[in-house]
């Protein structure tokens, strides 16, 4: 049976994220987990991450070893990683809340605040929306396997005041709109983020995560 | 394009379900878990449990309700009554809760907002307002407390600004006039708080028909409309609300 490690470094509420994935599978161990040697014996990871970048940058490197067994586990190993909301964020260079912060740097960009062009929009995003796919990810045939059965009238929950903006427009999957185009799931080879909570997405972000479990890259 | 969220509410006390007109005769109307289902399969866009046992002994109770809805209900669900410390919202968190409400421990110490938000980020923080027209005539409503029964003599509208300041993710406003009345929002209330800060707002107290949620919205300025025993007695389904609300032209999911 395959382990999944959900990483516990004291951000957000990661009982939903395990309980999310026990419903959509009989076939995975979920453990949560702030022990770096069990990333680099588990089958798939994942990252999530609530509040500011920074504090969450900080709470993950204040485990001993946890960042180099996430860069071991997840660069060096190619260990399928999902990140979600600011752990997806984590993978940017650099975050730009409460200051500048280094992230994993495992995907070009920063987080930057949202400035909607419409100023009558609230901050926080807050709330159901649908994804527009990218390019090469427009038709159901060329969708990342991730995001494959998934349909453009599906609505995801999103929370949160800032954005993960790629340098380059290939790490970006889809994007959602909100006074302007804000990405909404980024990745590369054996990893991806999605910036909303498919653990709190119902049937549409559970069959992400499903997806994840399937997915041989 | 965002939508608008529809937001049922569950009153619970000790465990169980129950809805108060004006906060006072309280009807048992079952178990909050079942009911928690029903909504999220009939497309409820997010879940809210008052806890209006809190203050007494009972806390563990609801922990435990907490724990056996996270396990089969996969949208957000935000829990208030009785937080008083980080501890509580540590423990709320941890048992699957996305977003805790705050009520009267901002008023009497609204720093508690700002440590919440720092420690636990403003996404999760919703500082419920109950708000009641000024008594002594003045323009304006006033802010209450315990369960609409201590007055404050603070500003609804002043202090919506001030805890969207102090680090509010979301603001959950109700009204203590039209609670449990079933004669719909108090609009003026909703807009005058809405248009005053950033962050959105959560419309509650009053709703008696699907028009009222739509006028919340369209009127009132609100991001999401919360009810309670319009859904919770069968009068009307969430998808019928949303049908409303749809054909008002309001985006839903």
């Amino acid at each position: 049976m395959e382990t999944l490690i959900i990483i516990d470094y004291g951000s957000g509420n990661l009982r939903s994220a395990a309980k999310a994935f026990e419903h959509v599978s009989k076939d995975i161990t979920v453990k949560i987990s702030n022990k770096p040697k069990d990333l680099l014996k588990a089958d798939r990871i994942v990252l999530p991450g609530q509040g500011a970048f920074r504090d969450c940058m900080e709470g993950l490197s204040a485990i001993d070893g946890m960042v180099e067994a996430l860069n071991e586990s997840v660069i060096q190993k190619a260990t399928p990683f999902l990140g979600i909301c600011v752990g997806m964020q984590l993978m940017a260079s650099r975050g730009m809340e409460h200051g500048v912060t280094a992230g994993l740097g495992w995907i070009e960009g920063d987080v930057i605040p949202i400035t909607p062009n419409d100023t009558s929009l609230k901050i926080p995003h807050m709330g159901w929306n649908e994804l527009h796919y990218l390019s090469a990810n427009n038709t159901q045939d060329n969708r990342h396997f991730v995001l494959r059965n998934t349909d453009s009238s599906e609505n995801f929950y999103f929370v949160h005041s800032f954005m993960f903006q790629c340098t380059y427009n290939h790490n970006c999957l889809a994007m959602t709109e909100y006074g302007g185009l804000i990405p909404a799931i980024i990745g590369r080879d054996n990893i991806i983020g999605m910036q909303f909570h498919p653990e709190k997405s119902h049937k549409a972000g559970l069959k992400l995560l499903s997806n994840f479990l399937d997915w041989k890259p | 394009m965002l939508k608008t969220r529809i937001i049922p509410c569950l009153d619970v006390a000790n465990g169980r379900v129950v809805k108060g007109v004006n906060f006072v005769d309280l009807v048992d109307a079952g178990n909050p878990v079942e009911q928690a289902k029903l909504y999220n399969d009939q497309g409820a866009d997010e879940l809210c449990f008052l806890d209006i046992t809190a203050t007494s002994d009972n806390r563990e109770t609801m922990y435990d309700v907490v724990r056996a809805t996270a396990d089969e209900v996969f949208i957000p669900l935000t829990v208030g009554g009785g937080v008083r410390t980080l501890q509580d919202i540590r423990k709320l968190l941890e048992a699957g809760a996305d977003k805790i409400g705050i009520n009267s421990a901002a008023v009497s110490n609204p720093d508690f907002v700002k440590e919440a938000a720092d420690k636990c980020g403003s996404q999760c923080i919703v500082v419920a307002i109950d708000a009641k027209k000024k008594e002594d005539g003045s323009e304006g409503w006033e802010i209450f407390t315990h369960g609409g029964r201590n007055g404050t003599g603070i500003d609804a509208v002043e202090w919506a600004i001030k805890m969207a300041e102090y680090g509010a993710g979301e603001l959950l406003l109700t009204s203590m006039d039209r609670d449990g009345t079933k004669q719909g929002f108090n609009l003026e209330l909703t807009r005058a708080v809405s248009d005053a800060v950033r962050v959105p707002v959560i419309a509650s107290g009053g709703v008696g028909n699907l028009q009222h949620l739509v006028d919340g919205v369209i009127e009132g300025h609100a991001s999401a409309v919360l009810a309670a025993s319009i859904f919770h007695f069968g009068e009307y389904t969430i998808q019928e609300a949303k049908d409303a609300m749809k054909n008002a032209g309001i985006p839903v999911r």
